[in-house]
């Protein structure tokens, strides 16, 4: 599916490889790549998982690989801990 | 085209933050330890009442002292006679950001502006990122935020994935990277590609901002209850709101308040591991910066750091994950106040303080931020049960950071622990005398590493003698 220029997406690309890494990190994070994602305005007609450009919020032009289309944000307050609803009841 | 690769642009690092701060640290160093930190402070060229003023402009500063009467109250009835100090909480979340950060943020992007740069930059997952693109929204710079956001998984800690949100609504363009310390890195290649000014955490401009905190506490307390605060509780991460509060509490004169910091122990977590990034139940105010930072301050992203913690702590209390979850829920079903984490773990320890503190006494917490979806103790608790952390009611002192988290059947089994101060200051000198030998040390050298950790030269002289 073609995503239309000028849509807000999020793109991801890789800043660093493993082996360009800084020295001395913990061996875990050492095997991963140095990953960057950012959302912006998509500057060409494209599809999910082209190299791609996008506009951000302050007009500056990134590269990327893009990866979401209208991206948003789901975090939330989780599933509740009933653990807490306890504290500070007048319980007996 | 210039060289990019990490090395190539590390190497550039000093004329990159000279370009982008104006400032010449070098008119300041003395020796590879030392430096002029007053004339360093007092050069940024604001006096507190430019600071007041600048930040009134831009909604910050202001903000209400309340007296948390009922925590109060269920504090004193786990009391000894006589004990269980008034416990005051300063009300930051007011600001505009929602944190005592925008105060951090304020000077920054006013000097940024004077000075003609088209944007800031800031590199942090925290508050100041809020902080900053609001501030920079308010004096029409382009902001751009720099934070560590997800695992190797993609998956984000909740919290800053809040960041990211608060700061692409103040119009920031915000970079999310994957887990490491090569922010620094982005953050450099950043300053140099824009040549946008760099409103770092650590320069003067951010800790004189807070110096204003420090000045409403003063006066608010002596106001209302005639008299000086006798402790101030400060969540303590990369020492910036600490020695900030400090430095405004001295210049209103109140040279006998105790300065309390406090941290969540994090103990055993690697604070660069991608397997322990989302293993951790705060982002920050945690022993993992908290320790570091105060015992070697010039690991920033700036030559010197204006924050300097050990030069004004006296005291450095240490609270479990499951302590102050277990409070912020009590604070807010007690005081009708849903606050974020940062401000209720200094709570935490102020009620472990006030406990054994007189009951005609005063302590005070010094901020509280916003809470929200991801920002919020339950959404942490559940993220951790989702990470396969344990999480349970029983005894405090069973809390593992990264394998459990213990929230306390009662007020009582909040107490916190003591972090010993000279632990924390011999480790500051081995850090200094790694970096200067110390038969090179200066008598100049001695008198600023004294100074630095609220000592004088001759216990200096003598801990030195001890360490070798």
């Amino acid at each position: 599916m073609s995503v239309a220029r000028g849509t807000w997406v999020e793109i991801e690309a890789t800043v660093l490889q493993p082996s360009e890494r800084a020295p001395g990190l913990p061996e875990d994070t050492a095997r991963t790549p140095y990953v960057l994602r950012l959302s912006g305005f998509l500057e060409e007609d494209a599809e999910v998982g082209q190299e791609v450009r996008v506009k951000s919020l302050i007009g500056r032009t990134h590269r990327g690989v893009l990866r979401l289309v209208n991206p948003g944000y789901d975090h939330s307050f989780g599933a509740t801990v009933p653990e807490l609803l306890h504290i500070g009841l007048r319980e007996s | 085209m210039r060289d990019t690769s990490y090395a190539a642009v590390l190497s550039r690092k000093n004329e990159i933050m000279k370009a982008s701060l104006g400032i010449d640290f070098d008119a300041y160093v003395s020796s590879p330890v030392a430096f002029d930190y007053e004339r360093m402070m007092s050069e940024t060229g604001y006096a507190l009442d430019d600071i007041v003023r600048i930040q009134s402009e831009t909604k910050v500063g202001g903000t209400p002292l309340h007296e948390l009467t009922r925590l109060t109250e269920a504090v004193r009835a786990t009391a000894g006679p006589g004990k269980g100090a008034r416990i005051l909480v300063k009300d930051e979340a007011a600001n505009a950001s929602g944190s005592f950060k925008a105060r951090r943020a304020s000077i920054s992007a006013y000097e940024a502006k004077k000075r003609g740069y088209a944007g800031v930059i800031a590199a942090t997952s925290g508050n100041y990122g809020a902080g900053v693109a609001s501030q920079a929204a308010m004096r029409d710079l382009k902001c751009i935020i720099l934070q560590e956001v997800f695992d190797s998984r993609g998956v984000g800690q909740p919290e800053i994935v809040e960041k990211s949100r608060a700061c692409e609504a103040y119009g920031a363009e915000v970079q999310r990277l994957s887990v490491g310390p090569e922010l620094f890195y982005v953050l450099l290649r950043t300053l140099e590609e824009t040549g946008f000014f760099n409103a770092s955490l650590y320069t003067p401009f951010g800790i004189r901002g807070v110096e204003t905190l420090g000045v409403e506490i003063a006066r608010q307390v002596r106001e209302r209850y005639g008299k000086d605060p006798d402790a101030v509780v400060i969540t303590h991460a990369g020492g910036g709101n600490l020695t900030g509060t400090a430095r405004g509490l001295l210049a209103e004169g109140c040279d006998g308040t105790r300065i309390v910091a406090c941290s969540v122990d994090l103990a055993g977590l690697h604070m660069a591991s991608d397997t322990d990034f989302n293993r951790k139940s705060f982002t920050t105010g945690h022993t993992g910066f908290g320790v570091p930072f105060a015992t070697w301050p010039d690991r920033v992203d700036v030559p010197r750091n204006a924050a300097r913690s050990l030069r004004y702590m006296d005291e450095y209390q240490l609270v479990s994950q499951g302590e102050v979850f277990y409070v912020t829920e009590l604070m807010t079903k007690l005081e009708g106040l849903e606050r974020g984490p940062a401000g209720n773990t200094s709570l935490t320890a102020a009620v472990t303080l006030a406990r054994q503190m007189d009951r005609d006494q005063v302590v005070v917490v010094q901020e509280t931020e916003y809470t929200g979806a991801g920002k919020h103790h339950n959404r942490q608790l559940s993220f951790a049960r989702e990470n396969g952390i344990e999480v349970r009611v029983g005894d405090p002192a069973d809390n593992v950071p990264g394998k459990t988290i213990v929230l306390p059947e009662r007020l009582e089994q909040v107490r916190g622990r003591v972090q010993e101060m000279d632990k924390l200051r011999l480790s500051y000198l081995k850090n200094a005398a790694k970096l200067h030998p110390v038969e090179k040390w200066t008598d100049g050298d001695v008198a600023f590493l004294a100074a630095d950790l609220k000592k004088d030269p001759a216990w200096v002289r003598q801990a030195v003698a001890n360490l070798a």
